[in-house]
């Protein structure tokens, strides 16, 4: 529960992005640009930097190792899969897979949930207590079964991914919403907004929402790690996306059989999810301590 | 408090009620529930056998009224893939592989997270509490399936210590145990480095010192005791995500529980058994969830008036 705590602000915040920015001279340095190198780069720039096509290999050159073992070659300098094709360049597009993934699914499950906890927080009543049973059954629900007997029903697909993330994610952003929208509606501000005729949509729009904002920047922060391991972990078992699509839990789940003899192709997609999430998460932790220390415990 | 256990327990049947609403509405909404349900080569009497045998001539509620009486007394029908079993049969076989490995694991992570916990919290600010904050960043951040495929790698291929797959004596479970415990190891640590920082700063600690309590005694007795309620909550979680866990460990080693039979069931189509694995395992969760809940309740009463 969130506690309504009356905070002497004025009627509009002045970002606070902005100014913990300025206050702030140690910036995460190291997971910025872990993040860049591995994530954000190669996911933009990916037909560009990527030496090879994702999708095709030549089987004489399969399972080739990486250049600093015998037999490798500068050419493919991370090796090659079972298929022949080049594990770098399929790491590469796997960046460009992993963030169109979470953005999407945390874009679409952020903003659901933020209305919902909008209407929550600001109608109260039989609204809220609706809208809150079905956060409570939301987060109760065991995530990856959900997406097994989903992708079981109608096969694995981009789409059934962002169904399923988004229905794990909706809630957490409707139960944050909701606290601080019940504080905020008791504010001044609020008050005075209704005195000068502003409709509901427009007070949830226009004066509770950008209040909530820095909370939410957090919180999708924080997510987007937790997107990445959670959509790797669906297409490894296979419930998430489809093949040829160069995923990185696909990667790895290719190389499961084969770590007796080609190891570099589960372990270099392993490493890639393992830094970029770790880099995410520093990223996360120090925007919240900066940002908004109350979410301490989200 | 009577009162607040009825409610939970309500509100547990609630959501396992949801879950049997998802899988019942998700075998229908996506087509002839009998593409899902059935095998791809099957023929026509197949199809009217199984039509009749779950009403699908009937209209959508009464469909669902049946399903449901059915699924209530543990009959989810026969599986597909596994010929001659019943689809909750095969859970029965496979769970207590589960319980098992789940079990071990929660046990070498507790052993793991509590000692190294309570030292990063008594040694606050030392080497010892860095290394705790590195292994909890670890923690969160290492894929559980890669995990296992780099320990399978490194102990079972490249040093032999241990078997790649399988179950038989302790020696298979060694290296899925730590795979699914890896992640209950930093949040764990974590929980009781947090509670026990807020304990030893409290005034009975204190007095405990002056009267001349030897220091383990005082860390290792009083405090943990009044500071393992918190990790407690944490337990609901941690059976969770073991449960869900298992599925991606087992899968990686061939651990026949009930997570392997899952995927096998997806990867063949098997609705049926998919439908029965997910119902039991939502209600394990949910229940779980539901019991420490209450016992939590009863631990702090503040709880039970929010």
């Amino acid at each position: 529960m969130a506690t309504v705590t009356a905070r002497a602000l004025p009627w509009y915040a002045p970002p606070r992005v902005a100014r913990a920015l300025r206050q702030v001279r140690r910036y995460p340095v190291v997971a910025l640009s872990l993040l860049m190198f591995l994530l954000v780069i190669p996911a933009v720039l990916a037909p560009l930097v990527s030496p090879y096509d994702p999708l095709k290999g030549s089987l004489a050159k399969r399972l080739k190792p990486p250049v600093w073992q015998q037999g490798g070659t500068i050419e493919h300098p991370l090796g090659t899969d079972k298929l022949g094709r080049d594990i770098l360049s399929r790491m590469i597009y796997g960046a460009r897979v992993s963030l169109m993934v979470s953005l999407v699914a945390i874009f679409v499950g952020g903003s659901v949930g933020t209305g919902l906890g909008l209407m929550s927080g600001y109608f109260g009543g039989k609204t809220d207590a609706l809208i809150m049973r079905l956060v409570d059954i939301s987060l109760s629900l065991p995530t990856i079964l959900l997406a097994l007997v989903l992708v079981a029903a109608v096969g694995p697909s981009f789409g059934t991914v962002i169904t399923v993330l988004v229905v794990l994610l909706w809630a957490r952003y409707a139960r944050l919403v909701r606290g601080e929208t019940l504080s905020i509606k008791e504010r001044d501000f609020i008050a005075r907004a209704r005195v000068a005729g502003a409709s509901h949509s427009r007070i949830m729009t226009r004066y509770i929402f950008p209040n909530v904002v820095n909370s939410l920047i957090v919180l999708a922060t924080l997510q987007v790690g937790y997107v990445i391991l959670l959509e790797s972990a669906l297409s490894f078992l296979g419930a998430g996306l489809p093949r040829p699509t160069p995923a990185w839990g696909l990667m790895i789940a290719d190389g499961r059989e084969l770590i007796v003899t080609a190891w570099w192709v589960s372990l270099f997609p392993g490493l890639a999810i393992m830094l970029t999430v770790l880099s995410l998460n520093l990223l996360g932790d120090w925007l919240r301590d900066h940002l908004d220390p109350k979410l301490r415990h989200v | 408090m009577q009162r607040f256990i009825a409610r939970r327990f309500l509100q547990s049947l609630l959501a396992i009620w949801v879950m049997s609403l998802i899988v019942f509405t998700l075998a229908r909404v996506t087509g002839n529930p009998l593409d899902v349900m059935l095998p791809l080569e099957a023929g026509p009497e197949e199809y009217e056998r199984v039509s009749k045998y779950w009403g699908l001539d009937q209209p959508l509620y009464i469909q669902y009224a049946i399903f449901l009486s059915k699924a209530v007394r543990g009959d989810f029908g026969s599986s597909w893939k596994w010929h001659g079993h019943s689809a909750m049969g095969l859970v029965r076989q496979r769970l207590p592989a589960t319980l098992q490995l789940a079990g071990f694991a929660l046990f070498i992570s507790i052993a793991l997270a509590l000692p190294i916990g309570v030292l990063a919290a008594v040694k606050k600010g030392t080497a010892w509490d860095s290394v705790a904050k590195i292994i909890a960043l670890l923690g969160q951040s290492l894929p559980g399936f890669w995990l296992g495929i780099v320990l399978m790698w490194i102990f079972a291929v490249h040093l032999g210590w241990f078997p790649t797959s399988g179950r038989g004596g302790i020696q298979y479970m060694i290296l899925p145990a730590i795979t699914l415990g890896w992640f209950q190891v930093a949040a764990i640590m974590r929980l009781v480095r947090s509670s026990m920082l807020e304990v030893l700063d409290s005034e009975f600690v204190k007095l405990t010192r002056i009267k001349g309590v030897p220091e383990w005694k005082v860390v290792w007795k009083h405090c943990l005791r009044n500071a393992s309620i918190a990790p407690l909550t944490f337990f609901a979680i941690i059976a969770g995500v073991l449960m869900t866990g298992s599925v991606v460990t087992e899968s990686v080693f061939s651990w026949p529980g009930t997570g392997l039979l899952v995927v096998d069931a997806v990867r063949a189509r098997d609705f049926q058994v998919v439908q029965a694995v997910v119902i039991v395992f939502a209600g394990i969760f949910i229940l779980t969830n539901l019991l420490v809940d209450i016992l939590y309740a009863y631990l702090d009463p503040r709880i039970r008036y929010q």
